[in-house]
């Protein structure tokens, strides 16, 4: 049976000196096909630690094939094929040596209809990552739920009834509910695909100040359609155009100064 | 649009509600009168001593069938046994695991199975279990009908798996759960209401089969005490009551008629409360 394994920790200080820019994500040449059609071509990027990166382009253009080949979603359907290589922190994600479960372990993911279980309450749905992984200390797995609870701005809400099922709770609890449920099982990136387009602006507002909150636990990849958004929110941008992916900078370079003409044309809105 | 044109349109609803209403009614109408003339025939034999006492001996009044009401229940358990689990199971791997090849050829067989007459099952197992054992017993008696609930439990237990939205998968396989503990714990406790409702409704199609009973459990006039000794169910024991030349017998083969109709009911009615609470809870 398989034990919880923890992911590399984290010191719990954070040096004060600001540490180099760290990678977090290291994709070189990555090319995801589905039945022999391509749909990412040759995608080359370094995703920085400790960051929100954001993910733009019009409807198809490969955005969230892209984020789910970052925690080997893809396996799950029989007809999808990946070419190239993705380093997580050093690691290949993709080595035959390490299994699917493990990095899906380290590299969260949230989706864009919330989707709390909907058999189980409101603390079990937190837990489950853990508890369905091995974890049988009852004092850790509270302690953790409340803390991610608590790092998703949810805890207040919910206090007084954890025990109540979790499908009671509004579009935008539900939403940050999941937002727990991922970060309950301590990973080191979070992959949000488009996460708050379900939800009215004032949920989407509190998820926003959520991940600003959180990147200084954790490294962020949002794929979002809402172009305002990526630039409330994210540090780095990436634009990508029908698989492929034209150009990635700062976040405040790519809306106020783009280098390519794609990209300045997408985000003053003549396409997309 | 002219006046006469609109009466013309409004006349074929009324029309066309009036047939769909008709139909309707003609499907509940066998349902009410078998109902009601098993109440009428069977409700004069319906007393304490029918379900208490063993039948009596043959000519002799009075007697009952409480052997072949319990016989039917543990005929049900058995088959149960038999059938749940790898009902379930074989479900669970044609919604979740598989190539949609040889699921295709699986669906396809158990389509198939669905649609071999009773009787022949019941020959199969006098084949298979009774002749090497040598005897009829309850346990062939439960082999079959666990057999041919296994087909019923399977397609059942496939569609309500498939029903549950895809996202709750993704969601429980992106925190690293392994995949069978995400199908065990996750998922078909989300669809426990629907197979359970699958495996009521087969339990009440087999419950009332009498022709593989007449190979495998055989009747028993007394109580069956060993799982190979054979066993009383009700179908059979109406059978043999209804096709002998007593009175009094006829008159009780009508009350196990209607005791197990008001069974299969009784498991039917279950079934939809069960559905029922569901959308009652409601989000």
């Amino acid at each position: 049976m398989k034990r919880f394994v923890a992911p590399p920790s984290k010191s719990d200080q954070k040096p004060e000196s600001p540490a180099p820019p760290q990678s977090a994500f290291s994709v070189n040449n990555l090319s995801v096909l589905f039945s022999e059609h391509a749909v990412l071509k040759n995608v080359s990027i370094d995703i920085r630690a400790n960051s929100v990166t954001a993910i733009i382009g019009p409807s198809g253009c490969g955005k969230s094939t892209f984020l789910r080949a970052l925690n080997r979603m893809h396996e799950l359907s029989p007809t999808a094929r990946m070419q190239g290589s993705i380093i997580l922190f050093g690691q290949d994600i993709y080595s035959p040596k390490i299994e699917p479960v493990i990095v899906r372990r380290r590299v969260g993911m949230v989706f864009q209809k919330s989707n709390p279980f909907p058999t189980m309450s409101i603390a079990d749905n937190v837990t489950v990552g853990l508890r369905l992984n091995g974890m049988r200390d009852r004092s850790t797995i509270n302690g953790r739920m409340e803390e991610s609870l608590k790092m998703s701005a949810l805890w207040d809400e919910v206090k007084d009834r954890l025990s109540a099922p979790a499908v009671s709770l509004s579009g935008g609890q539900q939403q940050r509910l999941c937002i727990a449920r991922a970060l309950a099982v301590r990973p080191e990136v979070l992959l949000m695909d488009e996460p708050a387009s379900a939800l009215d602006p004032l949920a989407t507002a509190k998820i926003e100040d959520l991940i600003i909150e959180l990147k200084k636990q954790f490294t962020i990849v949002i794929v979002t359609h809402n172009m305002q958004q990526a630039a409330r929110i994210s540090d780095h941008t990436a634009f990508f155009y029908l698989g492929e992916l034209i150009e990635y900078d700062k976040t405040e370079k790519i809306f106020t100064n783009p280098s390519k003409k794609q990209t300045e044309d997408y985000v003053t809105g003549r396409f997309g | 649009m002219t006046h006469s044109y609109h009466h013309w349109r409004n006349a074929k609803n009324a029309a066309m509600q009036i047939l769909t209403l008709a139909c309707a009614l003609a499907v509940v109408t066998p349902l009410a009168l078998i109902f009601f003339h098993l109440l009428k025939s069977g409700i004069g034999a319906l007393n304490l001593e029918f379900f208490t006492h063993l039948p009596s001996p043959v000519g002799e009044v009075g007697g009952g069938m409480a052997n072949a009401i319990v016989g039917s229940c543990e005929l049900l358990l058995l088959a149960a046994c038999l059938g749940v689990p790898v009902g379930v199971l074989g479900g669970i791997f044609l919604s979740e695991y598989g190539g949609s090849k040889l699921n295709w050829w699986i669906r396809f067989v158990a389509d198939i199975l669905n649609g071999v007459p009773s009787i022949i099952w019941g020959i199969f197992v006098y084949a298979l279990i009774v002749i090497p054992a040598k005897g009829f017993s309850a346990l062939a008696g439960g082999v079959v009908l666990g057999l041919m609930i296994i087909p019923l439990i399977m397609r059942t237990t496939e569609e309500v798996l498939r029903l549950v939205p895809n996202g709750y998968r993704e969601a429980a396989l992106a925190l690293g759960i392994a995949q069978w503990r995400v199908i065990m714990q996750i998922i078909v406790p989300t669809a426990l209401k629907g197979i359970v409702t699958g495996i009521l409704l087969a339990l009440a199609r087999v419950a009332g089969e009498t022709a593989p009973l007449l190979f495998t459990a055989f009747g028993n006039r007394f109580w069956n005490h060993h799982l190979t000794d054979p066993i009383a169910a009700l179908p059979l024991q109406i059978f043999t009551y209804a096709i002998s030349p007593y009175e009094d017998w006829h008159r009780q083969a009508w009350a196990g008629a209607l005791v197990l109709l008001l069974m299969i009911s009784m498991l039917s009615v279950s079934v939809r409360l069960l559905t029922r609470d569901r959308f009652a809870d409601g989000k």
